[in-house]
């Protein structure tokens, strides 16, 4: 195959890693809204450890960028 | 770094070849040099990234002051505007650290300031974002990095090496443990930086692409693209600070870690 093909056909597959974030930043929105249904004054607290989660699950897609850009660099 | 810095550069030279309007998202990531410098052989010149970021320092210093210039019991909008930023960050250490982490108040609240005026003033047409910058990250993270493992050793000495081995754990179960708490002990700096860069450059290069589209294409069709790009900018805004806010908090987690540990 030819290289500048694969290395774009690379690109797509690791921006598919968005999949994954996308489910995880689901569930920790999804999770804070029902423990808030369920507790409402524990918003505040809640929402600290939301923002926290929601960095680290999204910043897993964006691992999936910087691989892009290293095929990027390699591919020239 | 240097392969996203080729790629780059590839990128603007293959853009610079054709004369029609052309897909270049990464063009505005391209670091210039304005005033060459350079000090015993090291490269100090002046480039857009670091102008910008003395020049989003600057804008934190005038904020800070005009807002604080006639200082009133009832604060005005500015004052209550920096009162606000002031007493989020106090907060933040506060909650996060303990009154033990009073005195890393000053830095968690120049970091949060830095982080935020330069996520918001990048987003003025014809700026550009320090914070998309892996190396101008790189070096806030490794700095605390750094700090927060000189707090745990100065408090702990030795002991700090049990964070790799978090107590309660069977003596079976170590060899498995300790090089999994040691490589995300270590990921933390790395994912504290990618984070950063990568929503910076993330949301400017779908900001670019969407302002692209809105040019090549008829008006009719362009509107729908032009509309997203409003709504991103809108977004963009909100994650700058998100971003500042969560930089600020993990680096109070990552004091905290290394004051008490767990």
């Amino acid at each position: 195959m030819d290289t500048a093909a694969a290395s774009l056909i690379g690109m797509g597959l690791a921006a598919a890693g968005m999949a994954g974030s996308g489910i995880g930043i689901g569930y920790v929105f999804g999770k804070m809204i029902e423990a808030v249904a369920r507790q409402p004054n524990a918003e505040s607290r809640v929402s600290k450890y939301v923002w926290i989660g929601f960095a680290l699950v999204e910043a897993i897609a964006l691992y999936g960028l910087v691989i892009a850009f290293i095929i990027m660099g390699q591919a020239g | 770094m240097m392969m996203i810095s080729t790629a780059i550069a590839s990128e603007t030279a293959h853009a610079a070849a054709s004369a029609a309007p052309k897909l270049e998202p990464l063009h505005h990531f391209q670091v210039q040099k304005i005033v060459p410098l350079s000090l015993f052989g090291w490269d100090i010149s002046i480039t857009n990234s670091s102008l910008w970021m003395m020049i989003s320092v600057a804008a934190i210093l005038l904020f800070f002051k005009m807002a604080l210039k006639n200082e009133a019991k009832v604060p005005g909008r500015l004052q209550s505007l920096a009162e606000m930023g002031f007493v989020f960050a106090r907060d933040l250490v506060q909650d996060n650290i303990g009154d033990e982490g009073r005195k890393y108040f000053p830095l968690v609240l120049a970091l949060f300031f830095f982080v935020l005026f330069n996520n918001l003033l990048g987003l003025i047409p014809g700026s550009f974002t320090a914070t998309s910058q892996l190396i101008v990250t790189g070096t806030l993270a490794i700095g605390v990095f750094i700090l927060s493992v000189g707090i745990g050793v100065a408090r702990h000495g030795v002991g700090f090496l049990k964070t790799f081995a978090p107590g309660g754990l069977p003596l079976a179960l170590l060899p498995l443990m300790i090089p999994i708490e040691v490589i995300s002990f270590l990921a933390r700096p790395v994912s504290l930086a990618v984070r950063l860069f990568a929503n910076m450059t993330a949301g400017h290069t779908v900001l670019g692409v969407m302002i692209f589209f809105t040019v090549t294409l008829p008006v009719w069709a362009g509107v729908i693209p032009l509309s997203f790009a409003v709504v991103l900018t809108g977004v963009e805004i909100f994650i700058g600070f998100i971003q500042a806010y969560i930089f600020a908090i993990l680096t109070c987690v990552y004091i905290n870690d290394a004051m008490h540990m767990h």
